[in-house]
C-alpha cells in the first residue's frame, strides 16, 4: 500500500528530498523495518539513514518508537531528535 | 481558552499578553519568552517544523496544562523560519485564578513543549550552519511532570 514518507531537518537535507510515496513490501510492518528497507534501496538513502540512533519517527503525525506499527498507516516521518523552544 | 499559533511573523507580547489576561476568570499571568541568544556568535538561527503535527502537539500540551491546573487559558506561540539574535522565539502564558497554578503550568508548558513538539534549530556562526543537537537536560525536564 501506497505510504508517505516525510524527512525533517538533516534527514531531509540527506535523503535530499522532503517527501516521497514508497510502496513497500507487505511483511515490512514496523518503522524499523520501513527504515531498513528505506536504506536498502540505493547507498545514498543507506547513509542517509545510517545514524540509526539519532533517528525518531512519527506515525500519521504521533510520535512513536521504532519498534511501532506501520501496519494501515498512510503517513511516516522520519527526523533527528526535536530542539525547539 | 487554548491558543495556539506557529508562524513566521515577529511575535506581539502586547497582543499575546491582553488575550491572556482577557481570559475568563484570571487573576494571575505566567509567561515565558524564548530568545535567540545574542552573545554566543550565533548569526541566524533558522526554525524549521512538521505543519500539522506540530501544532496538534502544542495543542495536546496546552490541553493538558489547562485540564491539570484549571487554567482560564494556555498559550503557546512558536515561530519558524529565520530568525536574528534577539528576536524571540517562543512565547507561552498560562492564565489562572491564583499565582502558584499559573507559575507551575507555565513551566509545563515549555518543558513539555521542549520534547513532545517537532521543530528542529538550525544555527549559522561563522558562515556555517549545523542542526542543533537535543539537550539530556531537556527530556529530565519534562519528565518530572510525569506523575
Amino acid at each position: 500500500m501506497a505510504l508517505d514518507i516525510l524527512y525533517f531537518a538533516w534527514v531531509r537535507e540527506r535523503m535530499g528530498v522532503a517527501q516521497e510515496r514508497v510502496e513497500p513490501a507487505a511483511e515490512v510492518t514496523t518503522v524499523a523495518m520501513l527504515v531498513d528497507w528505506l536504506a536498502a534501496r540505493d547507498a545514498d538513502s543507506g547513509e542517509a539513514l545510517a545514524d540509526r540512533a539519532r533517528l525518531r519517527a512519527a506515525v500519521d503525525q504521533a510520535f512513536v518508537g521504532m519498534d511501532a506499527s506501520i501496519v494501515g498507516a498512510r503517513e511516516v516521518a522520519l527526523f533527528p531528535p526535536v530542539t525547539g523552544g | 481558552m487554548i491558543r495556539i499559533h506557529v508562524g513566521r511573523e515577529a511575535i506581539d507580547l502586547t497582543v499575546e499578553m491582553m488575550l491572556a489576561e482577557g481570559a475568563a476568570g484570571t487573576g494571575a499571568v505566567a509567561t515565558f519568552t524564548g530568545l535567540v541568544r545574542p552573545d554566543d556568535g550565533v548569526a541566524t538561527l533558522e526554525l524549521e517544523h512538521y505543519p500539522g503535527a506540530t501544532e496538534a502537539a502544542l495543542r495536546r500540551v496546552a490541553e493538558d496544562a489547562a485540564a491539570r491546573w484549571s487554567l482560564g487559558a494556555a498559550t503557546i506561540v512558536h515561530r519558524v523560519g529565520p530568525m536574528a539574535p534577539g528576536e524571540r522565539i517562543v512565547f507561552v502564558a498560562a492564565s489562572a485564578p491564583h499565582r502558584a497554578a499559573a507559575l507551575e503550568a507555565c513551566a509545563y508548558l515549555i518543558d513539555r513543549l521542549k520534547t513532545d513538539a517537532p521543530f528542529w534549530k538550525r544555527e549559522t556562526r561563522d558562515g556555517e550552519a549545523r542542526w542543533v543537537e537535543a539537550r539530556d537536560g531537556d527530556a529530565a525536564a519534562a519528565a518530572r511532570w510525569e506523575a
